[in-house]
């Protein structure tokens, strides 16, 4: 297991090097560089050749792109991704203000995804072609189906617009709502408010192709010989499915969830703006409109690492839920 | 030679042979007993049309303004209404089936083309630094969230409603090359590939010629699968306002300006939104029929 984790983790660093050149080239690609940005603010500023000069040249632009690129992989090597051109602040700084309001989401999102999605797709297995498998393939058809930012269009105009104000559809709290004069309870209850929507809509969508795999998964190893035989032998229903077959289903699952990291930073750009909610994906979408290079590389570089991480983890576990599986 | 003598034998007695069916028959077959892959195709069908005869149904002409008309309710005259610059939205919805049903072709054929081309390269030669050099680049564009490329490499690019596409496409490639590859690994190592490479043919033969045909269901599968994911991918991006460029109409875009106008005008974003919901879905619904079709083993 030592051996095939140090193997693994070598063989990530050629990886991250491609992931890193790649962001590095599509920023580079768009004409017009970020010194109308820098300038953007000062009258006329951008009309002065001299200080657009000045700018480049204290910025690095003007250095061969090689050259850029590899101050820039030896910055990012000790945690320094440079300054973000539109903040005028580190970008670490400005990730680490928007992170946690994304993780916050995701997190409590993934704990619902999975915890709806592997009981219903046991369920529509065990009772193959009955109604309540329809319903949940229907359903999980139609999730797949249906464009987030309109499921959560329809949500604000459904939901929340018939709510009387109970269900905000903007931002991430209620301004003034604080933990010194209104308690922990009521912090609590704002924030679950805002939450709603945006979860919701998480979930659905994530939810969906979970619940299909986890079915066919599930229905894939319910025909195998040891469950015929597990049966034979008397075994509850319950055991059976729980204990000899949920096991080997789960694999499949692991197996896709190592990305579902990455695709979550990716959906959290049309969540986040629609919903106005602060975090990453919302600050990646505004970078990429304001040509922000060093705010999009370091979103870039980080959820390739996430997935990577995410992969490898998924490896662990694999070990961890089958122990037929060995590594050398 | 002894194929030939058993024709004849069946030919003698035509009641009692059982009927030959090639091996399409059988796919088709097996498809047109799958109920919803059937209804999606038919319901495909009829909104391929439409998006032909647009110039025909389309009440209004593509850039139309009647300001005073806006934000009618759904009626006789605008079955779904009236945006807020007057215009019909089924009329638009028309034009915009335009961009948004071609949307799924334009970007999956580039990713197919270019997912088969490399997944066959690599599997072909698998095991060798060209196949390594391949996957690697493949599993790093893989690593990064690809809607978050994609907004990138858009909002970088020129935008046009065919550069959306081709970008779209561009980027999911690499899943395709993956499944095609591990495809090739195995068909590489048959008799018949043996065979003829014994008989002296090249490599670009037994690629095209013999294991391409072998492993065209996955990947006809996985195109059909990826038609839906371009679809919501295009729309995504014009719903965030870097999609296809007005005056052309897209039904992301549609929805994207009727998001300022929620309350006075559902209609406006109710009906686009289940136009896209529509075609995915029945997109999806013939894939998973292509997918049991092609592959008898995975029928109930």
């Amino acid at each position: 297991m030592g051996r095939f984790l140090t193997k693994r983790i070598l063989n990530m660093i050629p990886l991250l090097i491609l992931a890193t050149m790649l962001s590095f080239t599509i920023m580079r690609l768009a004409p017009g560089g970020p010194e109308n940005l820098l300038l953007g603010a000062e009258a006329n500023a951008t009309m002065d050749p001299e200080r657009m000069a000045e700018l480049r040249k204290s910025w690095g632009l003007d250095d061969p792109i090689p050259v850029q690129y590899l101050r820039w992989v030896k910055n990012i090597a000790v945690g320094d991704f440079g300054n973000s051109y539109f903040y005028r602040k580190p970008v670490g700084e400005v990730i680490a203000a928007a992170l946690p309001n994304t993780l916050q989401l995701n997190v409590i999102a993934l704990f619902l995804i999975y915890g709806i999605a592997i009981p219903l797709g046991v369920i529509s297995a065990v009772k193959q072609y009955s109604k309540t498998d329809y319903v949940v393939t229907g359903l999980a058809f139609a999730g797949q189906a249906a464009p987030t930012f309109w499921v959560a269009m329809m949500l604000i105009w459904g939901v929340a617009m018939n709510s009387g104000g109970m269900i905000p559809t903007n931002g991430i709290a209620t301004p003034g709502i604080n933990l010194e004069t209104y308690g922990w309870l009521s912090v609590l209850a704002d924030r679950a408010k805002y939450m709603i929507l945006p979860l919701t809509v998480i979930v659905f969508s994530g939810l969906t192709g979970l619940t299909r795999y986890m079915r066919s998964s599930m229905v894939e190893v319910l025909k195998e010989d040891y469950i015929r035989t597990a049966r034979s032998k008397g075994l509850a229903q319950k055991l059976v499915v729980f204990k000899h077959a949920l096991r080997n289903a789960m694999l499949p699952i692991v197996a896709i969830s190592g990305g579902l990291l990455s695709s979550m930073v990716g959906g959290s750009v049309i969540v986040e703006t629609i919903f106005s909610w602060p975090g990453l994906g919302r600050v990646g979408f505004d970078a990429v409109i304001q040509r922000d290079y060093n705010v999009v590389m370091a979103i870039m570089v980080m959820s390739s690492v996430l997935t990577l991480i995410g992969f490898l983890l998924v490896d662990i576990a694999y070990v961890w839920i089958d122990p037929r599986i060995k590594y050398d | 030679m002894a194929l030939p003598e058993k024709k004849q034998e069946t030919a003698l007695d035509p009641g009692m042979a059982p009927k030959e069916t090639t091996q399409l028959q059988q796919i088709g077959r097996r498809f047109f007993r799958n109920k919803t892959a059937v209804v999606g195709a038919f319901v495909l069908l009829i909104l391929y049309s439409i998006a032909l005869l647009a110039p025909v149904l389309a009440s209004e002409p593509l850039e139309f303004l009647n300001i005073p008309n806006r934000f009618q309710l759904p009626s006789w005259a605008h079955p779904f209404g009236t945006d807020n610059l007057g215009r019909d939205v089924l009329s638009r919805m028309i034009w915009g089936s335009r961009i948004s049903l071609s949307v799924g072709f334009v970007a999956m054929g580039m990713a197919v083309t270019i997912g088969t081309l490399v997944g066959a390269i690599a599997g072909f030669y698998g095991g060798t630094w060209i196949d390594l050099l391949l996957m690697r680049i493949a599993e790093a564009i893989d690593i990064i969230p690809v809607f978050f490329l994609l907004i990138t490499i858009v909002a970088v690019l020129p935008k046009s409603a065919y550069n959306i596409m081709i970008i779209i496409g561009i980027t999911s490639w690499p899943g395709l090359a993956q499944i095609v590859r591990s495809q090739f690994l195995s068909l590489r190592q048959r008799d018949y590939t043996e065979a003829s490479r014994a008989m002296g043919a090249r490599d670009s033969r037994l690629i095209f010629r013999h294991i391409l045909p072998n492993a065209a269901g996955p990947i006809i599968v996985s195109a059909t699968l990826r038609i839906g994911s371009a679809i919501l991918a295009e729309s995504s991006l014009s719903f965030l306002g870097i999609g296809t460029p007005p005056p052309a109409i897209s039904w992301g875009q549609m929805l994207n300006s009727s998001r300022a106008f929620l309350k006075q005008a559902p209609w406006t974003m109710v009906w686009p939104g289940l136009a896209i919901f529509l075609v995915v879905i029945c997109f999806n619904f013939v894939g998973d029929g292509l997918r049991d079709a092609l592959d008898p083993k995975m029928k109930r």
